[in-house]
């Protein structure tokens, strides 16, 4: 072995830990939480029978079991949380991808010296806290709120019953919405701002007009920048349970609030895993085919 | 009436006049080439008649119609770009075919011309390449492919071979010539290479500072250039600065900074007192061993500076005794030998009468 390939491995080393430590033991742990039984007062029931005659005094269960995945797919309450969740990531992934396009496109064809700047104004509301983002739009979408009367005042004109726009799945989609639209922007501008401006040229030469130089020649060669962008909205937004809690009412919430739920609310660490490794298997299908979408797609523009 | 026509065409761009007042005609099937530096405005008279850039005065006519106003996609002008411009997510069959698809021609017809148009420059086995598996000689030829099959009235290169090594840039001019005799389309090669110009074009516009200098055939500019700028942009040349002292029926006498005097055929327009350089190509300079001391006309004797050798000939570096340097190109004919004289040979150096021209400034 030479000095490089040992100062590569010496180099790779902590990360390498870091990642085993607190990914991989974790993700472990819960794969084995999940095949186990919920104690009586919170956390796990014993694998095996106590030598003492505490296990009668508990709920008497013990060892591993199917039992949450039974429970799982015995209700179709879950399957259908998973599919709302999954239109939501959806929905925020479509909405974020057409209002970001212009604002890359917008960043990528001005002068280099606006550039930076521009791309700092996008990252800018990153500044502040995360929550209290949030909380502002409870008070914009606030029954009280300039925004609601202006709405609910054209909806009087046209005579149609005014809205709650606040606790509903609408203000569900601007929190989420909101809060990820850079991280399609960004993926989209740096993959926008590597397109030869000459290829607009030839492509106009040869007699394309403006909407078959988009299609033909800027949207194609921008779709590993959508493909990026896409998996940075649409995986967040599937695990996300802060918007919903703050923004949704009772009947919008997400696979994230059901699991966080499962282990500050009922207490319930097994089912609260198998629910996670739900999701993550569904997350890992989910990028697995677009990556394969977008190999299949993009191979050659490369 | 001619293909293209530019009258008058002027472009500024601030303070700057990147095209002044050119006036050109190109005619149906010619090779024709805007020849200059870099920055004497033949690229935006090139984007102006593709459609890129507007004149601020003037007019461009293609066909007698006024087009200086018509976007790129609506005229029958296309373009082959110095960089090509080959799209990278498209195969080489689908980059050919995009004209065509751009001026909604059926697919069973588009699927005919592209495979015909890849057969005329022989990519037919790269259909389904795409352009980063491609060498530049190939890029060059989907480039062309997909320029031509629309059938354009005019076809417009910038820099077409500028991107090619020497070797393939001479197949490829070959090539091209070939190609255009073929498919009879009007090609226009923008270009500041003097060889490219030379070598592919039937006539040639050279450009300097936004204006056309001088327009004719390539052997026309080379041996009898309209001024000192295109003499000396278009191959080697002897430069002596000289002015008219005389002027008779037949002859011009030069006075010659250094050397002297000496008469030359009278040329139109030349009258006494005019301030120019008296020019003479290198090939056109004899140079002889001091013992064959003839009576040669325009002798004047000197010792060998510097020479170059490049294989086929050698170029030397002659000083005059009178101090005035001058160089001389012998072709290396006779085989085995690598030149004729050594650094410091005592030689003769003379030329014909009708070999030196006086050149304004």
């Amino acid at each position: 072995m030479n000095r490089l390939r040992l100062t590569r491995w010496l180099v790779s080393l902590p990360p390498t830990l870091f990642l085993l430590l607190f990914f991989v033991v974790p993700s472990l742990l819960m794969i084995v939480t999940s095949f186990r039984y919920p104690g009586e007062f919170g956390g796990l029931a014993p694998l095996s029978v106590p030598a003492t005659g505490l296990a009668e005094e508990g709920s008497g269960l013990y060892g591993l079991t199917l039992e949450t995945y039974r429970f799982f797919f015995s209700d179709i309450l879950y399957a259908e949380i998973f599919l709302k969740s999954f239109a939501v990531a959806t929905a925020t992934t479509l909405i974020c991808l057409v209002m970001a396009y212009p604002v890359a496109m917008l960043i990528a064809r001005s002068a280099k010296k606006y550039r930076n700047l521009m791309v700092l104004l996008v990252v800018l509301p990153f500044a502040s806290n995360f929550l209290i983002r949030i909380y502002a739009w409870m008070i914009i979408l606030g029954p009280e709120s300039t925004f609601s009367h202006l709405i609910n005042s054209v909806l009087d004109v046209l005579g149609l019953e005014p809205v709650m726009l606040l606790f509903s799945p609408f203000a569900v989609l601007v929190g989420t919405v909101y809060v990820h639209l850079p991280f399609m922007i960004l993926p989209l501008y740096t993959n926008l701002e590597k397109h030869d401006p000459v290829l607009l040229d030839a492509a106009q030469d040869l007699g394309a007009n403006r909407w078959q130089r988009f299609w033909r020649v800027t949207w194609p060669q921008s779709l590993p920048g959508v493909f990026s962008g896409s998996a940075l909205v649409f995986i967040p937004v599937l695990g996300m349970f802060a918007i919903p809690d703050i923004l949704g009412g009772t009947g919008d919430i997400l696979i994230g609030n059901l699991i966080k739920d499962q282990f500050l609310g009922t207490r319930d660490w097994p089912f609260g895993s198998t629910l996670s490794i739900m999701l993550t298997l569904a997350v890992l299908s989910v990028a697995g085919l677009a990556t394969w979408f977008a190999r299949s797609r993009t191979a050659s523009s490369n | 009436m001619a293909l293209l026509e530019l009258r008058d065409v002027t472009r500024r761009f601030g303070d700057f006049t990147a095209v002044d007042c050119v006036n050109l005609s190109i005619e149906a099937g010619e090779l024709f080439t805007l020849l200059g530096p870099s920055g004497c405005g033949k690229t935006t008279l090139l984007r102006m008649i593709a459609g890129f850039d507007v004149p601020d005065s003037g007019q461009i006519l293609l066909d007698g119609q006024d087009i200086a106003n018509t976007p790129p996609e609506k005229r029958p002008i296309h373009t082959v770009f110095q960089s090509y411009a080959l799209f990278p997510h498209m195969t080489v069959a689908d980059n050919v075919a995009f004209p065509l698809k751009m001026s909604g021609k059926t697919p069973a017809e588009i699927k005919k011309r592209v495979e015909k148009a890849l057969e005329e420059v022989q990519l037919s086995r790269f259909t389904h390449r795409f352009p980063h598996e491609l060498s530049g000689g190939q890029k060059q030829r989907v480039a062309f492919a997909r320029g031509l099959i629309n059938r354009p009235r005019l076809l417009l290169m910038d820099e077409p071979l500028g991107a090619l090594d020497a070797k393939l840039r001479e197949d490829m001019q070959r090539e091209l010539i070939s190609l255009q005799k073929e498919v009879g389309i009007t090609f226009v090669f923008v270009t500041h290479s003097q060889d490219e110009a030379l070598a592919l074009s039937q006539r040639i516009a050279v450009m300097n500072q936004g204006q056309v200098e001088q327009i004719g055939e390539p052997s026309v500019i080379y041996s009898h250039p309209a001024n000192r700028f295109i003499a000396d942009f278009i191959g080697k040349i002897n430069l002596m600065a000289a002015r008219v002292t005389q002027v008779s029926d037949n002859d011009m006498t030069l006075e010659i900074d250094q050397l002297g005097t000496t008469t030359l055929p009278l040329k139109q327009g030349i009258k006494t007192g005019d301030q120019g350089v008296m020019a003479i190509r290198p090939e056109q300079v004899s140079v002889h061993a001091l013992a064959r001391h003839a009576e040669l006309p325009h002798a004047h004797t000197g010792k060998v500076l510097d020479f170059l050798y490049v294989g086929d000939v050698t170029t030397y570096i002659v000083e005059l005794d009178c101090g005035i340097r001058v160089e001389a190109l012998l072709a290396n004919s006779s085989p085995g030998r690598a030149r004729f004289f050594e650094v410091g040979d005592p030689v003769i150096v003379s030329w014909t009468r009708e070999a030196a021209q006086f050149l304004m400034n």
